[in-house]
């Protein structure tokens, strides 16, 4: 935009300072003045020649006007002074007038800009701020449903979304200091360069907030690492989906859920983080279901599944035990299927509970099978107590249930041709473990009450030829 | 209401939509005429059914109750479920 010579002033009806000045502006161009006068919302009390309707408030987002009134004065062609509110005196001394405002009072505080309140900036600076989306951008058909529309376009899930407007992704890639146009990586199954910008317009159409936004990006850097093999765990025919565990400050700064209900509805930072990675996969991957997705039964981990750690015990916590600071932020991805229960509401010492555990534990994939999926196992508080006031550390507690996790060699390989160990690997009278070590991840969370706790089995295709668990650092 | 929005996609598709693939052959064709209630509409089409039919399609006949609104969903849904293809008189 640019301005000639002379006077500019930002006003709106609703700021009691800037009708307090309208006879200012009268006297400012009896005095000969080349004034501009624009207002944002109404006119009507403005009865200088030069009123200009800036209701769009493109001049208002273009200046950086913050108050208004706000007086400007342009001299060759360059904002030679500003001035905001009414101060008599500066008013003078800037517009070079000896008599200005006389039966004004000397000072009044002027008020906020629209343009500036909160939701209007945001779609001020996506429509006039020549933001580089790095996304190609769809003009909605006259009349269509926008909800529906993506539906339409296959951008879903099945559950709705919310419209990936220019403002929302605006606001969404707010809660990072990453450049939209930052290349995190390519993504499965059609090898597409996967941007800040479009995990932002999928963490939208999830419905998460901007400041969960980099979570969602560690997740999405964690699933791109080859060894987490996203192509063959988005393909496969088994149930498994991604599982994010989410540790450190960042748990409670977004209200995530670590308690009642955690594996379940209600937390918005829970059941949308997991579902911006889904999307992502769906929609800038092409992972389709029945397409290259082929999983047999699928699960409703596929829709997302994302939750944080109770901290609040003396286990260590999940991303210390991948390395990790205690009070550093971190996402970490696991394959997942959906919850197994185990309850054992009896044993009031760790050996009743991991005699209960490792029973449970035993017949996932197949109860026979040894070396097959790898599995996290969520204890619940209640059950936690019981090792906690027993002094079991988590390590202790991992080495007694892979001890009690041995699968006689005579009857290990059925059911499966998968290359596990089997009958041809060991003697029959020999015990092979039924998790590879490390295969099993214990973390705490859930609700106060109930002696449960929950088995998450992973995709069968677990270690090099399949999948590996993958933390990332959450940085803002 | 929204005017415009950002393709999450991997953008490997245009924008633009595709017709959908054109029918091959009558033969076998499970083809559903509907009548949306303009007069002597049913004349027409009643032709038509003739031509179809001796061309090897299998006629279904359905009938909006009124040509000022869009078909009932449960209607739209029936001929979705029954029929390969729909031929619909759109005005006078």
């Amino acid at each position: 935009m640019k301005f000639k010579d002379g006077v500019i002033v930002v006003v709106k009806k609703d700021c009691p300072t800037c009708l307090l000045i309208a006879p200012v502006l009268e006297e400012l161009e009896q005095s000969g003045k080349e004034i501009s006068v624009y207002y944002q919302d109404t006119s009507d009390f403005l009865s200088v020649t030069n009123v200009i309707d800036d209701r769009e408030l493109e001049l208002s987002y273009r200046l950086n006007i913050e108050i208004v009134p706000t007086l400007l004065m342009f001299s060759g062609g360059k904002e030679s002074s500003r001035l905001t509110g009414w101060e008599r005196e500066e008013w003078r001394s800037c517009l070079e007038l000896e008599s200005l405002g006389e039966d004004l009072p000397d000072w009044r505080p002027g008020c906020g800009s629209r343009s500036v309140e909160p939701e209007i900036i945001d779609v001020l600076e996506a429509k006039f701020g020549n933001f580089d989306f790095s996304a190609r951008k769809i003009p909605l058909p006259l009349l269509a449903d926008d909800i529906e529309y993506c539906f339409e376009n296959g951008w879903t899930d099945g559950f709705p979304v919310v419209p990936p407007t220019q403002e929302r992704v605006l606001r969404m890639l707010k809660g990072t200091s990453r450049a939209p146009n930052e290349v995190l990586g390519v993504l499965p199954p059609y090898s597409i360069q996967c941007t800040v910008s479009k995990v932002a317009i999928n963490a939208v159409l999830a419905g998460c907030k901007p400041e969960y936004f980099p979570v969602v990006l560690a997740a999405v850097e964690a699933a791109l690492e080859p060894a987490f093999c996203l192509h063959g765990l988005l393909a496969t025919t088994w149930f498994s989906g991604p599982m994010a565990i989410v540790n450190g400050p960042i748990r409670s700064e977004i209200n995530m859920n670590w308690s009642g209900n955690v594996l379940g509805q209600g937390s918005r930072a829970n059941s949308t983080i997991g579902r911006a990675l889904q999307l992502t996969v769906r929609n800038v991957g092409g992972g389709e279901p029945q397409k290259t997705d082929q999983s047999t039964f699928g699960s409703p981990v596929k829709y997302g599944f994302c939750f944080a750690e109770d901290e609040s015990t003396s286990w260590t916590t999940l991303s210390e035990e991948r390395g990790l600071d205690r009070g550093v932020s971190a996402v970490t991805l696991f394959s997942a299927d959906g919850p197994i229960g185990c309850v054992d509401q009896k044993s009031r010492e760790p050996e009743g509970l991991i005699y209960s555990l490792a029973g449970t534990l035993k017949g996932i994939n197949h109860i026979d099978m040894a070396n097959g999926s790898d599995a996290v196992v969520i204890i619940g508080p209640e059950h936690g107590r019981v090792f906690d006031n027993a002094g079991w550390s988590k390590e202790r507690t991992v080495d007694a249930l892979q001890s009690a996790l041995l699968i006689r060699g005579e009857s290990l390989g059925m059911g499966t041709d998968l290359e596990v160990a089997s009958k041809e690997q060991s003697s029959q009278s020999e015990k092979i473990a039924k998790f590879r070590e490390g295969g099993l991840t214990l973390v705490r969370a859930g609700g106060q009450a109930g002696l449960f706790s929950a088995i998450i089995p992973g995709w069968i295709m677990k270690g090099a030829p399949g999948t590996d668990p993958i933390t990332k650092e959450i940085k803002l | 209401m929204t005017s415009v929005l950002l393709d999450p996609t991997g953008e490997l598709q245009p924008i633009e939509r595709y017709p959908i693939k054109k029918v091959k052959s009558l033969s076998g064709l499970k083809l559903a005429l509907l009548d949306i209630s303009k007069a002597r509409g049913d004349v027409f089409l009643d032709r038509l059914d003739g031509l179809f039919s001796e061309a090897g399609a299998t006629v279904f006949r359905y009938k909006k109750p009124t040509f000022a609104r869009p078909a009932p969903i449960g209607l739209i849904q029936e001929i979705v479920g029954n029929v390969d293809a729909v031929i619909e008189g759109l005005a006078d």
